[in-house]
């Protein structure tokens, strides 16, 4: 035994004696978990975590979260002995006079894009396959619920150096919250401490900002890798794996390696973002002050649908009894994402009543195979991609020449039709895939070698598929649809009548698919090539 | 659903191929440095960083294509940690994919479900439980803790009153008075019909009481922006025209949509838009609306001249200014 192993030895009977950690650390090093590349998105939106606090610890020593008016006196020279909140002051501080703070603020602003792209992109990938059903149900409402505190966060977090643009997305925001009936003008002023913008709204925000719901992050996140640890992670399906077992390479030594080393390639990215591209250049967009505005101004990119949908939204209000409701705020700004965030919560509940399956599922689903599913998610894709280009119409009208007419128009009429669509060609598309999957197991993959036969008759040579890859393409289920049940044997109506209906209803879209290849026809098959 | 539809066996996993470094100890001892060159490229990142953050002036800029004129300390010390981060990063991926075993093990799920013995105990000791405490025995010892737990929430929520004060009628008020000069911001300087021509437009603010100090709130409410056109351009009632002066209209500068400053005039289409949400007001025709979703015109300010022929307001807003809200009666 070398000195080394006898010192490793003596730590690990040490730290084990008092805690008994062994038996749980000996299995869980073993742990195995898939591989596939999709996998590495929630990866990249928790690594991004990590680096939003510690770039924000970092931001948080010199940031003076304070609303009090100061004279500017560093070294930015346009906005000398201007006055401004002490808020504003101190992000230009960091940026211009301390080392590395304007390194570290770009770091910390371009990890919240990231942070939001990566759980957007890592909620698409668990909707397409399917990874939310039974039993992980629990974990995808954690994981809306990440999705929407990140988009809180994110807000707060560039509310708080106090320029322009930050001032004027306060005052949308405050807007929102005036506009609610009856309590709005309430909450507006006791968040505000009076009028907007007041003088207390920062130092509440940033208490939010950096305690309240990193606090809460934390937690959730902490609950949401422990389910994935203990329900073990889903996989693609392919030959030998199977519902019950589970196909990959063990924590210790290569996951470690690999997790690890993505870490670091994830924040090495990161920085060098930090170090190239500007972002949110708050000097160039002076101190907030209501009166002004500067042109194209823009949320962040998470907010950027939201802000869509307001722009886009018809001129309504309704003003009966000396009272006053904004539809054309309420419902854009919180009916809407409300239906949205709902609907997105409860949809693992709602497709399970659907199928009417209330079993395990390990095994990952092809989008194709699932038609109905992924042209809902396209269908609710577009929506949100339509909003999100309205939210920038001002830029696209600027850089492609068009008017901010024409993109309104677009996006209002857009929003309504372009979404089914979206559904009904989607399906069409995977339901031809699967008939493209079909014709791959029967009759193989094209060559493209063109033959002549002694009779003259050319025909094009079709390559037969591995054993594994007609596997993979066959494994999966194909629902059937619920039979309706109008009345029992004794002739007694179905209580449920009209929820019976339309589950029947929904059921008998889901199962439409194109047949997959049956045993008898592909032992046909093979016995015809021999 | 049934296992007959399933029409290929599982052919089980595929064999496992060997690497070129699992066999060939050259291909391995070259994988081997490799990772220790990626490993160097970050230790040369991480001495760019310390290089440039120490020796690099912070005011020396480079060109670079691309990136155009650059801040060469903030470019050094950005890449140099990128670099220091990145590589390490890398080195461990290849590490692993190149040298670590990459032969796939198979572990075993178990239902998630408890036996139903013990999920049977478990209700069994759980209504036990609340059987000894007595819950359904009392019901008011029950119904009293309910109460009285509803109640306890109630300060944490009262405590929050003080965070702010009542709405009360402040978000019908201005600044601006019968007689109250309009002064330029920034500047301000009082302002006479002359000082603009057809055409201009400025912004201005209520002239401040001796010792009185504007707050961001006060800009917030009494912005008002001051266009001169042609008066034949007006298409206004007889009344508000009245509120004009020899062709000057002032509006509130506040969007009735959602508060932001309505800031880009086009002066050929005399329209004033608002560049939050597009909301366009025609400034002939009393801000009415005529595109995005604001639904009400722009609060139009009655102005006049005084004695020394300095604008000022002829009345008070005759709405409140700005957004909308659940107390506002039109």
């Amino acid at each position: 035994m070398s000195a080394r192993e006898r010192v490793a030895g003596t730590v690990a009977n040490y730290v084990d004696e008092r805690t008994g950690a062994a038996a749980y650390l000996k299995k869980n090093l073993q742990k195995v978990f898939p591989d596939h590349w999709s996998f590495m998105l929630g990866e990249i939106a928790l690594y991004s975590f990590v680096i939003l606090l510690l770039s924000g610890t970092f931001l948080t020593f010199w940031f003076d979260p304070s609303m009090r008016t100061v004279v500017y006196e560093g070294s930015y020279q346009p906005l000398k002995e201007v006055e401004m909140s002490a808020a504003y002051a101190s992000a230009l501080h960091i940026s211009f006079d301390v080392r590395g703070g304007l390194l570290m603020r770009q770091i910390h602003h371009w990890a919240a894009l990231i942070f939001m792209a990566a759980i957007v992109v890592h909620l698409l990938r668990v909707f397409f396959t399917g990874a939310f059903r039974k039993p992980r149900e629990f974990n995808w409402i954690l994981g809306i619920g990440l999705l929407t505190l990140g988009i809180v966060e994110g807000f707060l977090g560039y509310s708080l150096p106090d320029d322009l643009l930050s001032g004027t997305g306060l005052r949308i925001a405050q807007a929102i919250i005036q506009a609610l009936p009856v309590v709005g003008t309430y909450i507006s002023f006791f968040a505000f401490g009076g009028a907007f913008p007041g003088e207390v709204f920062i130092p509440r925000i940033y208490t939010v900002h950096i305690l309240l719901l990193p606090g809460i992050f934390l937690a959730l996140i902490t609950v949401h890798l422990m389910l994935v640890w203990y329900q073990k992670h889903t996989q693609y399906p392919g030959p030998g794996r199977t519902e019950k077992n589970v196909v990959g390479y063990p924590l210790m030594p290569v996951y470690m390696a690999k997790a690890g080393g993505f870490f670091f390639i994830v924040f090495g990215v990161t920085a060098f973002l930090g170090a190239v591209a500007s972002i949110n250049p708050i000097w160039l967009y002076g101190p907030y002050t209501p009166g002004q505005i500067s042109a194209g101004s823009q949320p962040d990119w998470y907010m950027g649908w939201l802000d869509g949908l307001v722009r886009m939204a018809p001129p309504i209000e309704t003003h009966a009894f000396g009272h006053t409701i904004s539809w054309n705020i309420l419902i854009p700004g919180l009916i809407i994402p409300g239906i949205l965030f709902t609907g997105m919560a409860l949809y693992p509940f709602i497709e399970s009543w659907i199928t009417g399956d209330k079993r395990e599922h390990h095994l990952l689903d092809r989008p194709r195979n699932v038609p109905n599913r992924t042209a809902l998610g396209v269908m609710a894709l577009t929506f949100t991609l339509i909003a999100l280009i309205n939210g920038g119409n001002d830029i696209i009208a600027t850089h492609f020449s068009l008017t901010i007419n024409q993109i309104m128009w677009f996006s209002r009429i857009g929003i309504i039709v372009l979404p089914p669509l979206a559904f009904v060609i989607t399906k069409r598309i995977c339901l031809s895939l699967q008939r493209a999957d079909r014709e791959l197991v029967l009759h193989g993959k094209e060559t493209g070698r063109l033959v002549m036969l002694p009779s003259g008759e050319f025909i094009e040579i079709h390559e037969e598929l591995s054993e594994a890859k007609k596997y993979a393409l066959t494994q999966h289920e194909q629902p059937k649809a619920i039979e309706l049940v109008t009345e029992d044997a004794q002739g007694v109506l179905n209580p449920k009548g009209i929820r019976a209906k339309l589950q029947a209803r929904f059921s008998a879209a889901n199962a439409e698919n194109i047949a997959k290849p049956t045993a008898a026809e592909v032992k046909e098959l093979e016995a015809g090539h021999h | 659903m049934s296992k007959e539809l399933e029409p290929l066996a599982d052919p089980g996993l595929p064999e496992h191929i060997h690497r070129k470094a699992d066999i060939d100890p050259i291909a391995a001892k070259r994988a081997e440095r490799q990772v220790a060159v990626l490993f160097s490229l970050s230790a040369f990142g991480t001495l760019l960083f310390i290089y440039s953050f120490f020796f690099i002036k912070e005011d020396v800029f480079i060109f670079l294509p691309i990136l155009g004129n650059t801040n060469a300390h903030q470019l050094g010390i950005g890449i140099g940690m990128a670099f220091g981060l990145f590589f390490i990063g890398i080195g461990a991926v290849h590490w692993a994919k190149t040298l670590m075993p990459d032969q796939e093990v198979i572990a075993y799920r178990h239902e998630l479900k408890s036996e139903p013995q013990d999920r049977a105990e478990f209700v069994k000791a759980a209504k036990e439980g609340a059987e000894l405490a007595g819950l359904g025995r009392r019901p008011l010892i029950k119904r009293t803790l309910i109460g009285a737990a509803a109640l306890a929430g109630l300060p944490g929520v009262l405590m929050l009153r003080d965070l702010g004060p009542l709405p009360g009628k402040e978000l019908e008020k201005t600044n601006w008075k019968s007689g109250t000069r309009l002064v330029t911001d920034p500047g301000g300087r009082p302002i006479k019909a002359s000082d603009l021509e057809v055409g201009a437009v400025a912004q201005v603010l209520p002239e401040l009481l001796p010792g009185q100090k504007r707050t961001l709130e006060d800009i917030g409410k009494d912005a008002v922006l001051l266009i001169r056109l042609r008066p034949a351009e007006f298409q206004l009632t007889a009344e508000r025209l009245s509120w004009t002066h020899e062709g000057i209209i002032a509006f509130s500068k506040i969007c009735s949509h959602m508060g932001c400053a309505v800031a880009l005039y086009e002066q050929t289409t005399k329209h004033l838009l608002c560049p939050c949400h597009q909301s366009t007001f025609d400034v002939t025709r009393a801000a009415k609306v005529i595109f995005g979703p604001s639904a009400r015109p722009l609060p139009q300010l009655a102005i006049t001249v005084d004695a020394d022929g300095n604008l000022v307001a002829k009345q008070p807003f005759t709405e409140a200014v700005g957004p909308s809200f659940w107390e506002r009666s039109s």
